[in-house]
């Protein structure tokens, strides 16, 4: 817990006072290259990747978790396992090519990365939403059924709350994978620490290399561990044997 | 209450319910038994329509059961099942209060309810009522899924295999609060189980089922004397069926009035088949039937008795 | 007396046909650009292809979404799509031939919007027929061969060579043999040098669970970092390294080009191969361990013969993870220079030539999607011999 709370406090004074931080990424630059990203404020683009993030993140889990709903019911069973196969295959594009095919279609800045973000999480939530509504006790779909629920009422009392736990790993897997990918959307103009990683590359600065890489794995590990302690907060004791 | 006619369900060839009639009278316990394959459970759940029959009907209470919408229906018909289906994620009064909730009582209606249900079910509202399925022993479970099924006050309750799942000693009690709910609240019992002893026990008719037909509906003494088919004697079986008709009559109801009162005292409510035992291992040929305040009842000879055993 | 299942429209199908349609009707079948750079013209479908083509590939479409909407039969679906795949593949290649003049070499012939979703739709219903007809392993693999073979033979053909993408293949022909032959370097080279290094770790791990967490939680760290970064992180230390030893340098150790993106994948890849022995190495059943000890084999007898054995499936699952993911990542290494498909990638999003991006981009698809089928089916041959 405290070595979480260091790491944050580390990563905001860093993100807030970068320049203070110099002295210790002076060694990793050459000929007197600057040794802090100083074409663009690193607090905002570190923001404006997380947005981009957020964003992908909510859109990807209303349809995920819409389709991962449909495909369990009676009605949308036949598109099932069509959905397992698109899974696995959807599984095998890098995101690099997502990103690069839809630059043409819709051009460069954030929309191609929202749309890159939002493609590549959904798989881990559907997968889980599936997964989690097809897990659920028989007896106890029995139980709800006999007592005179609609389907709806099912659906909404229990098995979307049994399902929530597994969901919401989806949820939290897919985002922080895209945390790191949203770097890749650098590539094509979208505000990001990207553009700190790429800007190393450019000009041989491994200390902007470092920066962009180490902050954005840095808000990726604590992203993971708040959504952790999040639902580990909102979760009620629920033991399925 | 409830009638059954000429109910049928069909998978593609296969025939599951083959023209089933019958009738449930108000205030009694039906026990239906077979074998596992004998169709009893569909039948069950063709009450309450989880199973849509394939022809006949359902009447209860003098009304189709078709003629509402399923899940409205099975708001009015209490359902237990093996395994008992609570929600592991809410706690025992939320478990309860879930068809009060669905038909919309209000609050303090819903709490004095499950209040009451859980002193009848013996479980103490200040350990149990904020506690969590996986935090109760599997006889408290099944306690908390019959007064689930009851919340509601239905005049009818479903049960299918409700003791199943537990031991021996557990199950005798839960059997005996059965009666006991039932005497108190008055409810209709429709119960499934491959437990002959069970049937007997509980039952106020029995309806034994085979290969989808129903063999015979009767008394259960009558199932003993009058059996109508060899599977309905194999079920009740042959080798001490003397002893189970013994069992079914108590003492209060065959004593006799009068005769000098010397002898082991037994109570009214002993079966037949406990005072004999009583009387034999007494090495004494007369009994003093006593009622629940100490007064006699009457006598019992062990003649009177094994006159009792035969149809 | 039940009555006998009437006949109803197939969901899938009438959601297909209705988007395969309405893309035939609103979208563009192939776009005419006079050059790489100018924006490019649509045309439709009947516009382009002689009175008969357009005919046949019509009522070959029409025929697949007829079978769509009403047949049962998994295999005659699967037929369906893929003629419908033929007659669309066709039909863009000689719409390419009829819009190029003769000799041409400037013109572009993209395939169209309207072209991109009716091969989708056609995919997607032979993969919901394939899924249907539940193939077992030898039969996928088989497939998959059919179709490369198919389509590698068309490509080496010509049928397709007046399509934009061949048009900047041909351009580029020697540049991309060596490119994928960089791809598969990396992420074959990686990916072997990984599973040497990761298995013993995973092996240690399963034995010594202290030492479990602190190493998993290690890898973990790498995984977050993004790749750019890691890749641009190693060129440094790299760099040093060739400077200080000449040796190194000789070898192809350097600060730029493959070397850090070959390091950053190796890093990339251990954790998947680790993790998985671990939980491979923990579902063997004791009994089985114990019964193989009672025999009087010596502890590497055990792990070799009865552990890694039973644990293999899962740890072939963790391998066919990474050479997935390699495949994809690899992609990246082109922005330091380390070659691979990618470099088609990024120059086309460069000079925003959607063609030269395609070059790289369906390449690297279609050889994540082989390695995938391929290992998957390993993996349940594996599981089905233990089994």
């Amino acid at each position: 817990m405290l070595v979480r709370l260091a790491a944050l406090a580390l990563l905001l004074a860093f993100l807030l006072f970068p320049q203070s931080f110099a002295p210790l990424f002076a060694p990793l630059t050459q000929y007197g290259a600057p040794p802090i990203y100083d074409q663009g404020n690193l607090l905002q683009l570190a923001l404006a990747q997380l947005t981009t993030v957020c964003i992908a993140a909510a859109a990807s889990t209303l349809v995920a978790v819409g389709l991962g709903i449909l495909v369990t019911r009676p009605e949308g069973a036949q598109f099932l396992p069509l959905s397992r196969s698109l899974v696995n295959v959807g599984q095998t594009f890098p995101p690099v090519a997502v990103l690069a095919v839809t630059v043409p279609l819709v051009g460069f800045g954030e929309k191609p990365t929202l749309i890159a973000l939002f493609a590549y999480g959904l798989l881990p939530i559907f997968e889980n939403t599936v997964t989690g509504l097809r897990s659920c006790p028989p007896e106890v779909l029995e139980a709800a059924n006999g007592m005179g629920m609609s389907a709806r009422e099912r659906l909404l009392s229990v098995e979307l709350p049994l399902a929530l736990p597994l969901i919401f790993e989806g949820i939290r897997l897919s985002l922080v994978i895209n945390v790191g990918t949203a770097t890749i959307g650098s590539t094509v103009a979208a505000k990001g620490l990207g553009e700190v990683i790429i800007a190393g590359l450019l000009s041989n600065n491994t200390a902007f290399i470092l920066q962009g890489g180490l902050v954005t794995g840095l808000m990726a590990v604590l992203l993971y561990e708040a959504l952790a302690a999040l639902e580990r907060r909102f979760s009620r004791a629920v033991q399925l044997d | 209450m409830i009638r059954i006619e000429d109910l049928s369900k069909q998978y593609d060839a296969t025939t599951v319910v083959d023209h089933v009639s019958f009738s449930v009278e108000r205030n009694s316990i039906t026990v239906i038994v077979g074998t596992s394959g004998s169709g009893k459970s569909t039948l069950l759940r063709m009450i309450n329509r989880l199973v849509e029959p394939s022809s006949g009907r359902v009447l209860l209470e003098g009304s189709d059961t078709r003629g509402e919408p399923a899940h409205l229906l099975r708001r009015r018909i209490g359902y237990v099942i093996q395994g008992n289906g609570l929600f592991p994620h809410r706690t025992v009064t939320e478990n309860i209060a879930t068809v009060p909730r669905l038909l919309k009582w209000d609050e303090s209606r819903i709490r004095a309810r499950v209040e009451e249900l859980l002193h009848v079910f013996q479980l103490d509202p200040a350990t149990y009522a904020q506690a969590f399925p996986h935090q109760l022993s599997g006889g408290q479970q099944q306690r908390v899924g019959v007064a689930r099924a009851l919340a509601a006050e239905p005049a009818v309750l479903l049960m299918d295999e409700p003791f199943g799942a537990l031991d021996p000693i557990i199950r005798a009690k839960a059997q005996e609060d059965l009666l006991d709910i039932q005497r108190r609240f008055g409810t209709t019992i429709v119960l499934v189980t491959h437990d002959m002893d069970e049937a007997f026990r509980l039952g106020d008719r029995v309806a034994v089922m085979s290969q989808g037909r129903l063999l015979q509906y009767d008394h259960p003494a009558t199932l003993l004397t009058h059996p109508a088919d060899p599977f309905v004697s194999r079920m009740t079986g042959v080798a001490d069926r003397a002893m189970k008709l013994l069992s079914l009559t108590t003492a209060g109801e065959a004593a006799l009035p009068g005769g000098a009162a010397q002898g082991p005292s037994v109570p009214a409510s002993a079966s037949l088949r406990e005072v004999l035992s009583e009387l034999l291992w007494q090495g004494a040929t007369c009994a003093v039937v006593l009622n629940e305040d100490g007064t006699p009842r009457g006598q019992l000879t062990v003649a009177a008795i094994l006159a009792r055993g035969r149809p | 007396m039940t009555a006998p299942p009437r006949r109803r429209i197939d969901q899938l199908g009438a959601l297909l046909s209705a988007v395969a349609t309405a893309a035939l009707l609103l979208l563009p079948f192939v776009v005419f650009k006079a050059n790489r750079i100018v924006p490019g013209d649509p045309h439709g479908l009947l516009e382009v292809l002689p009175r008969w083509g357009a005919t046949a590939c019509l009522g070959t479409l029409a025929f697949a979404g007829v079978v769509a909407l009403t047949a049962r039969g998994a295999r005659l679906r699967l037929a369906a799509a893929l003629l419908g795949v033929l007659a669309v593949a066709l039909a863009v290649a000689a719409a390419a031939n009829a819009l190029t003049p003769p000799g041409d070499k400037v013109v572009r012939v993209a395939p169209g919007g309207a072209f991109w979703l009716l091969l989708a739709c056609l995919l997607l219903l032979a993969t919901d027929a394939i899924t249907r007809m539940r193939p077992g392993p030898a039969l996928r693999v088989l497939l998959l061969a059919l179709f490369l073979v198919i389509a590698g033979a068309a490509l080496a053909h010509g049928t397709f060579d007046n399509l934009s993408v061949m048009r900047e293949y041909a351009v580029n022909a020697a540049r991309f043999a060596r490119e994928v032959r960089q791809h598969l370097y990396l992420a074959l080279g990686s990916l072997g040098a990984a599973v040497i290094v990761a298995l013993p770790i995973g092996i240690l791990c399963h034995r010594v669970p202290r030492l479990r967490s602190a190493i998993l939680g290690a890898l973990n760290l790498v995984e977050t970092i993004p790749a750019i970064a890691l890749f641009g992180i190693l060129m440094a230390p790299l760099g040093a390294l060739a400077a200080a030893l000449p040796r190194a340098g000789e070898l192809g150790i350097s600060g730029i080009g493959a070397a850090p993106a070959a390091v950053a994948l190796f890093l990339y890849a251990l954790l998947p191969i680790v993790a998985n022995t671990v939980v491979g190495l923990k579902r063997v059943s004791r009994a089985a361990v114990e019964a193989a000890r009672g025999m009087g084999m010596t502890p590497w007898q055990v792990l070799r013969r009865i552990e890694l054995v039973l644990a293999l499936p899962v740890i072939l699952t963790g391998i066919r993870v990474v050479l997935v993911q390699n495949i994809g990542m690899v992609t990246i290494a082109a922005l330091i220079g380390g070659g691979g498909l990618g470099t088609f990638v990024f120059q086309g999003i460069g000079q925003t030539a959607i063609d030269l991006v395609l070059l790289g981009a369906i390449p690297i698809v279609v050889l994540a999607f082989s390695a995938a089928v391929l290992l998957d089916a390993l993996v349940e041959v594996m599981d089905r011999a233990k089994a």
